[in-house]
């Protein structure tokens, strides 16, 4: 079977999709390490099962707030490569403001360790995790779209809907085993040690990230 | 900003301790009589080397008058918690603020601490206008910033409304305001520490200014007018949820101790005085369903003297008082080291049993009428005061003086600046070494000690021990 380059966009998006919620997941700035804290705390591995819960659905919500507003958006059909320019543009616009601007905002350490799933959410926005995943989205919906020939408004906002909700419980769902992992191996096997052993200061990586993403994107549809 | 997490953080206490041990000790140096601009001193505490012992580096303030006490570091273990989102800063910078002058002093201790320098100076005007605030004294890095206790409100005398906790951004040293949303009946200032997963907050009470900065006021103690409370906070909430009153015959309830590992939820507070019977207390306080409770569990009873032998503030008393004036917790929480800065000695109690401390260890130095020579042979001015243990629980260093003019009214012939150390035994007992002494400069007097690589009451952790 002869594939051309265009069947593989879409797999290439999902791997996308799944790589990012990895790399997020394995991040000790996304919150595993608070797992293993509260196991250790409550001597209970349940406990650092239990905690893995609100980090991912407050990763979850992060991720869907940022996606739907475009989902909507997206289903009007002629302004769509106006929406898909303008999503590259703020991710772009994003990491640039990453890059210039290397404060931790503070309003994230006002939220109590009980909170961890506000916490999550919070920290999903601040960094831009969620918008990193726009372009990606945006993308799968064009492609899904090319299959289906042009529906109905309505049906395609389903459908947009339906991708939004995949996309992102994929992500998390990717995230959460990667950080379950590290996590799980923290607590059982390597010890406290591995927190800071793990932990590298990806700011720079993470700011470059987003404009890389956004500039394929933007390149993809300018062509 | 690193690239790794600073090596000097440790995710529990015991990697903590398992850690390399320290090879400098930082000490901040008073001029009492503000003749000279204060300092810190550098002091190398490597075993075998050839400065063993002594200062190898002085940074002199560019003003006279400022009054060290206690300072600390920019960032410590408590950075390796995802909520904060500093585990990139570097243990690099020590807040040093003048207690007198409310002046705060940033001094960079990279690439090397025999070349630390002043970073930046904060007026006290930044710190009136931005908190109402002054007298600034502890420091503690947390999870907005660094957190830094006042003793004086506003106004010169610091009595124009309460003193309390301020905050500064930890990587651009601004002072950013007050910290307490909700202080309920809190109206004075000492200490403070928490714990960080659990969410809490401890302060504790000394005095406002007028009852320190030109001696203790002894009707002002006789009628019990110093602090006596203790509160437990919200932490993120910055609210009071608890004040305890000790009774107002404990006066001055000074340093407040939490156990380093997170999952104890109990912590030891250090009394200078009991006014019935001069007795200095040591108080155990605990978390247990959702409330703190707290009880005195070790008493340290005066030793009487001749009236000859005594300063004019005790001669009606006939004897010495303690002066519980610092304690501190070895980093297993096992250890209580404390202070008896009037009759000259340093107690070791095991608390492994937090409840019931046991007397382990003592050693006797110094003391208004002891006056115990070192095992070198020289005088001890002063007393056991501000207490530092090693990371590994393995030395204790202490240094003398208490407060420019406090220490004039206990101990009329002077203090003059002295850092020694003990050995500690992993199971009890307390032995000071022959071979540690530190001379400082003359007219300098010596007040608390820092290591480098954190120290048993800088460093807060986010994991348990395992």
């Amino acid at each position: 079977m002869n594939l051309s380059a265009a069947d593989w966009t879409p797999a290439w998006l999902w791997l996308a999709v799944i790589a990012s919620g990895l790399y997020h997941g394995v991040n000790p700035g996304m919150g595993w390490p608070l797992a293993v804290s509260a196991g250790l705390m409550e001597k209970s591995p349940r406990a650092l099962v239990a905690a893995l819960g609100p980090l991912t659905v407050g990763h979850l919500i992060a991720m869907l707030l940022v996606i739907l507003p475009f989902a909507l958006l997206v289903a009007v059909v002629e302004w769509q490569r106006t929406i898909q320019i303008g999503a590259s543009l703020l991710v772009i616009a994003f990491g640039l403001y990453r890059l210039a601007n290397r404060r931790h905002p503070r309003v994230l350490a006002r939220i109590s360790p009980a909170q961890l799933g506000l916490w999550s959410f919070a920290v999903a926005l601040a960094h831009g995790a969620a918008l990193m995943l726009v372009p990606i989205y945006l993308g799968l919906c064009r492609e899904a779209e090319t299959d289906s020939g042009h529906a109905a408004a309505g049906t395609l906002i389903n459908a947009n809907l339906g991708m939004a909700v995949l996309v992102a419980t994929v992500h998390a769902a990717a995230m959460v085993t990667a950080g379950g992992c590290c996590a799980w191996l923290a607590y059982r096997y390597l010890g406290l040690k591995f927190i800071s052993q793990s932990w590298f200061n990806l700011d720079t990586t993470w700011a470059v990230s987003l404009i890389l993403v956004g500039a394929i994107a933007l390149a993809l549809n300018l062509t | 900003m690193n690239i790794r997490p600073d090596p000097t953080f440790h995710a529990s206490p015991k990697l903590a301790m398992e850690a390399p041990p320290e090879s400098f000790a930082y000490t901040v140096l008073l001029s009492p009589d503000s003749s000279k601009p204060d300092a810190l001193a550098v002091i190398d505490v490597k075993p075998g080397s050839s400065s063993y012992g002594q200062v190898v580096h002085t940074v002199t303030m560019p003003n006279k008058g400022d009054e060290f006490h206690h300072f600390g570091w920019n960032a410590c273990s408590s950075s390796l918690s995802p909520l904060t989102g500093h585990a990139f800063l570097e243990r690099r910078y020590l807040i040093i603020p003048g207690m007198r002058s409310s002046r705060i002093y940033i001094v960079d201790t990279k690439p090397d601490p025999t070349k630390a320098a002043i970073h930046k100076i904060i007026e006290p005007e930044e710190i009136f206008r931005k908190t109402g605030y002054s007298r600034p004294h502890t420091v503690h890095c947390g999870p907005e910033g660094i957190y830094v206790s006042t003793l004086g409100g506003g106004g010169k005398n610091g009595t124009d409304g309460p003193p309390g906790v301020f905050i500064m951004d930890c990587e651009t040293f601004e002072v950013l305001g007050r910290w307490e949303l909700d202080r309920g009946p809190q109206t004075l200032h000492y200490d403070f520490w928490w714990n960080l997963p659990r969410d809490y907050m401890v302060t504790s009470e000394w005095a406002l200014p007028p009852q320190f900065e030109n001696g203790i006021v002894p009707e002002d103690l006789l009628s019990n007018k110093y602090g006596h409370r203790i509160h437990f906070w919200d932490l993120r909430a910055r609210r009071n949820v608890q004040t305890i009153d000790l009774g107002a015959n404990h006066q001055m309830a000074l340093e407040v101790r939490p156990a380093h590992d997170p999952v104890r939820e109990f912590g030891f507070l250090g009394v200078v005085v009991d006014t019935t019977n001069l007795e200095g207390s040591i108080w155990t306080w605990w978390r247990e369903g959702g409330k703190f409770h707290i009880e005195k569990t070790a008493t340290i009873p005066p030793e009487p003297a001749p009236k000859e032998q005594l300063p004019p503030l005790l001669q009606g008393f006939g004897a010495v008082p303690p002066l519980v004036s610092d304690i501190d917790l070895s980093m297993d929480d096992k250890f209580l080291y404390v202070a008896c800065w009037g009759t000259g000695e340093m107690r070791q109690y095991n608390v492994r049993d937090p409840r019931k401390p046991k007397l382990a260890g003592s050693v006797r130095i110094g003391g208004i009428t002891r006056r115990s020579p070192h095992p070198n042979g020289k005088a001890f001015g002063g007393g056991p005061q501000m207490v530092e243990i090693s990371r590994d629980g393995k030395r204790v260093y202490w240094t003398n003086s208490l407060y420019s003019t406090w220490d004039d009214q206990f101990y009329p012939d002077g203090v003059p600046g002295a850092m020694v150390m003990a050995n500690a035994k992993p199971d009890g007992g307390l032995e000071l070494a022959k071979d540690y002494w530190v001379n400082f400069p003359d007219g300098y007097r010596a007040h608390q000690v820092r290591l480098d690589g954190g120290d048993c009451s800088t460093d807060s952790f986010c994991y348990p021990s395992v």
